[in-house]
């Protein structure tokens, strides 16, 4: 049983917390008392001394905005933005309650009444913000490795197709998110017109924008993943005479899933660093905005504020990554999980 | 000049067909005549093999043994298809090979199991596209599933490659092959990343399914013992570049054979003395 749960915890990639576990089973008090020193003890001791200098650091500096926020300005301000949060969430359940009373009270008048439901249209809270740019980047992502994946294994099994590809790709990789957005702004507001639109444009624009930078890791990646398949694989296929595409799907991207894998997740590293650029211009209502407007706002609580986002797109950074090592240890067959 | 010598030395041993004439003889179940591979290099084109022939009949076992470098391999890998001869060809069952395909099945050296499919469904990959329209589904899981018992590993038929020892991984190799129903098994070093005990085992047991199968085989090897073990025919080679066929020895003795009975037999000794000298007197490799 125990030993299932370390198996688990491994496979999330939470290796702190085997030690804890071996501990509650009654092994060698000694050594794993290091062990979760070593995993657990230090990094804690890092972030205290960082804290420290921080804390110490920050009150020397004199901004026009006051004193540079310690941690403990800081911390003041995540709970400031989560009460808010709380706050603007009361006014829209009572603004969609009274909306309901006023309805029904219309409706057993006469039956008959037109009613009108109204969006609650309340400023959105630093919460709303995370949730918006999740959503950014997860549909820039998923769109780049719609395209990536596609055309990556189309790169692998044909080295002509790559290399008619490649210098594109040599070319387009190292653009920066800023130079892509201006244009990407013009083309989206050309091509994306609509009465009743389901996105808004600034959505549209920073997602194009993710979507072609993180575009190429897994592009190339995939390429190189199925150009490089053990050759044996290929020919155990030109033995038993696979058609093409069960070659493709039972052969060649099984085989290559491993790099693929490493591919999509430095495109989501990527494309999470590019958001926050693109939100910032194209003012798309998530962190990006939020530290823009935070910085324009220019009040005492603003650097705070901004560094309570810079912790949590971090954090957020971080999570994302963690979510994607974990897929790949699940989906891919160098780490056959649950066997 | 020492290999050209060597070969018109050594002519006498072949049988006479190889030579070149005759055409009019009743054909091989396999032939292969006048066989030569050339492999692109950047100081212009290197002739792996050289006029390489050879007669196979129906349900015999053949092995291909010569010092490493000496093109072995390259044969299998043109019956196989895998190769494209550059002069010459393969003619299995009267049909002109000049793809791969399962009716060659091919052992690999080191396996070549998928890693992400159990025992089970690497050989069903090859059964399921072998025997479309020709097995239902409860046909086809019977012939996966007695496959896999020919081989002794039913036990293990649901687990990832990964979980099992190498000599296993390599009899559900052969397994993946067998399924196939192939007319020539050709087995390309299939023991040699293994050790002593357990390629002592996988040689039984391919006895065992050779004496209940009769198939045709050629089996690519460098172990002496294994060769005249398991062959009824040893092809000996000579070294490259431009490889050709050294000698052919028919190793006629008695099936079922049993290794510790043959240690001490007096004929097994002398042919395994035989495929000795060839080795490592006429055929020595020069000092590198």
């Amino acid at each position: 049983m125990s030993n299932k749960l370390i198996n688990y915890l491994e496979t999330a990639g939470l290796n702190w917390a085997v030690p804890v576990v071996r501990l509650c089973r009654g092994e060698d008090a000694h050594e794993q008392a290091s062990e979760l020193f070593t995993k657990v003890g230090l990094p804690l001791i890092a972030v205290l001394v960082f804290l420290l200098v921080w804390s110490v650091g920050a009150s020397q500096v004199k901004t026009s905005l006051g004193v540079l926020p310690g941690p403990a300005a800081v911390w003041h301000q995540a709970v400031n933005l989560y009460d808010e949060h709380q706050a603007q969430r009361e006014k829209a359940d009572a603004f969609y309650q009274r909306q309901e009373e006023r309805n029904a009270a219309k409706l057993e008048r006469d039956p008959d009444a037109e009613i009108k439901w109204r969006d609650y249209t309340g400023k959105p809270t630093f919460f709303d913000q995370i949730g918006t740019s999740l959503l950014t980047v997860f549909t820039g992502f998923v769109l780049a490795s719609l395209i990536a994946i596609p055309v990556g294994v189309a790169c692998g099994l044909s080295p002509k197709l790559y290399g008619a590809i490649s210098p594109l790709v040599q070319i387009f990789k190292p653009v920066s998110p800023l130079a892509w957005l201006p244009i990407v702004t013009m083309v989206v507001s050309a091509v994306y017109i609509s009465d009743d639109p389901l996105f808004q444009k600034s959505f549209i624009t920073s997602a194009v924008t993710v979507t072609l930078c993180s575009l190429w890791p897994t592009l190339i990646n995939t390429a190189v993943a199925v150009a490089s398949i053990d050759k044996d694989w290929i020919n155990v296929g030109r033995v038993i005479r696979l058609n093409w595409r069960t070659q493709v799907f039972k052969i060649a991207i099984p085989a290559a899933l491993p790099m693929i894998f490493t591919g999509l997740r430095l495109s989501l590293g990527v494309g999470w660093m590019v958001l926050i650029a693109a939100e910032m211009l194209a003012q798309n209502p998530g962190l990006g905005k939020f530290v823009w407007d935070e910085f324009q706002n220019g009040s005492s609580d603003s650097l705070g504020r901004i560094m309570v986002a810079v912790i949590t797109i971090g954090i957020i950074g971080f999570l994302l990554d963690w979510l994607m090592v974990t897929l790949q240890s699940l989906l891919s067959h160098q780490k056959p999980a649950g066997h | 000049m020492s290999v050209i010598a060597m070969r018109k030395e050594h002519l006498h041993d072949l049988p006479a067909e190889t030579a070149g004439e005759a055409p009019s003889r009743p054909r091989a179940f396999l032939d292969l005549s006048g066989v030569s591979i050339d492999f692109p290099t950047r100081k212009g084109p290197f002739r792996a093999l050289n006029n390489v022939s050879l007669k196979i009949a129906k349900g015999e076992f053949v092995s291909i043994i010569g010092h490493s470098g000496c093109g072995k391999s390259t044969v299998l890998n043109i019956v196989a298809g895998l190769y494209q001869a550059t002069e010459g060809g393969a003619i299995l069952n009267g049909r002109e090979v000049n793809q791969p395909g399962p009716e060659r099945a091919v052992v690999f050296q080191n396996h070549a199991l998928l890693p992400w499919l159990t025992c089970y469904q690497n050989v069903e990959l090859a059964v399921k596209t072998v025997f479309k329209g020709r097995k239902n589904k409860r046909e086809m899981r019977e012939w996966i599933e007695h496959n896999l018992k020919l081989v002794h590993m039913d036990h293990a038929m649901h687990k990832y490659p990964a979980e099992i020892s190498g000599g296993m991984k390599q009899r559900v190799g052969i397994a993946r092959a067998l399924a196939m129903e192939p007319s020539v098994l050709l087995m390309d070093e299939p023991f040699g990343a293994l050790d002593a005990l357990t390629r002592a085992h996988l040689q039984d047991s391919v006895m065992e399914i050779q004496a209940d199968l009769n198939n045709t085989v050629i089996m690519v090897t460098h172990d002496v013992d294994e060769a005249v073990l398991l062959s009824d025919k040893i092809v000996m080679m000579a070294n490259g570049p431009a490889a050709t066929v050294g000698e052919v020895l028919e190793v006629d003795l008695a099936r079922p054979r049993d290794r510790l009975a043959l240690a001490s037999d007096e004929r097994y000794n002398h042919f395994r003395s035989q495929v000795l000298s060839f080795l490592y007197e006429r055929q020595r490799r020069p000092v590198e």
